[in-house]
């Protein structure tokens, strides 16, 4: 299996209550090609945490995963304010979510964290007023 | 043990239960959803006070075997029918979180 399977998602930014539409989508997608469930959890709850993060702080944006032979990669792009300190978005607890977000139980500073924490590779790239890309590979 | 067995005590009422024979190796207890992601475990019983329908993604997401809704918390139709179309199975309590995982930890 040489070829690359793309899987293509555009996230809407106005409807916080659908948010997650695109990582159960993926969810029933992997089990569909019979990955194991730890993999698949992995990279359903990876991919839910920057879906959360697009609606909170983009207005949405484009999700794609790519399934290759020996990984799984997925990439989040968004056209949102950008982070201004990468470093401090990584720390654990640091959020800047307004109230209404947390009293749905988002907002905790832990989706960054998450997504590190559950892919095996984590790049973020981004720019302040232009938006952000966060690329995340999963090995098989 | 499974969630049927759980639902058998007079505590848990079942709100939905389309998956009954799933297995519960454990419980998570946590309100805040990127936490449970991060640390709930496949299997788990997860026990919540949140009831918006974001608790049903996660829910299926982090692949508990069942939302546990704490101190008499209830769900609108509209969540619980959601939960049912996903295959997740929830349950409530009158029981505080603490009391209603003793009790769980009991019953395994």
């Amino acid at each position: 299996m040489n070829e690359v399977l793309n899987f293509h998602f555009n996230v809407d930014g106005n409807d916080f209550t659908s948010a997650g539409q695109a990582s159960i989508q993926i969810k029933k997608n992997l089990r569909r090609l019979g990955l194991d469930p730890e993999t698949i959890r992995r990279v359903s709850i990876a991919m839910y945490e920057g879906e959360i993060n697009m609606v909170i702080h983009a207005h949405g944006g484009e999700a794609d995963v790519n399934v290759y032979e020996d990984r799984i990669e997925i990439i989040l792009k968004d056209k949102g304010p950008g982070i201004e300190n990468i470093e401090q978005a990584m720390q654990e607890g640091f959020s800047t979510a307004h109230d209404q977000i947390r009293s749905l139980g988002f907002g905790a500073g832990m989706g960054l964290p998450n997504m590190k924490r559950y892919t095996d590779d984590m790049k973020i790239e981004s720019e302040v007023g232009v938006g952000t890309t966060v690329t995340m590979q999963v090995n098989l | 043990m499974t969630v049927y067995d759980l639902s058998k005590n007079s505590q848990f009422n079942v709100l939905t239960m389309p998956e009954p024979e799933r297995e519960i190796n454990g419980v998570y207890i946590g309100d805040l959803l990127s936490w449970v992601m991060g640390k709930a475990q496949y299997d788990n019983v997860w026990i919540t006070i949140m009831s918006n329908i974001n608790v049903i993604a996660v829910a299926s997401l982090s692949d508990v075997s069942c939302v546990l809704l704490a101190e008499g918390v209830t769900l609108d139709d509209e969540v619980l029918n959601t939960a049912k179309q996903k295959g997740i199975n929830i349950l409530s309590t009158p029981l505080a979180a603490y009391e209603a995982a003793v009790r769980i930890s009991g019953i395994m």
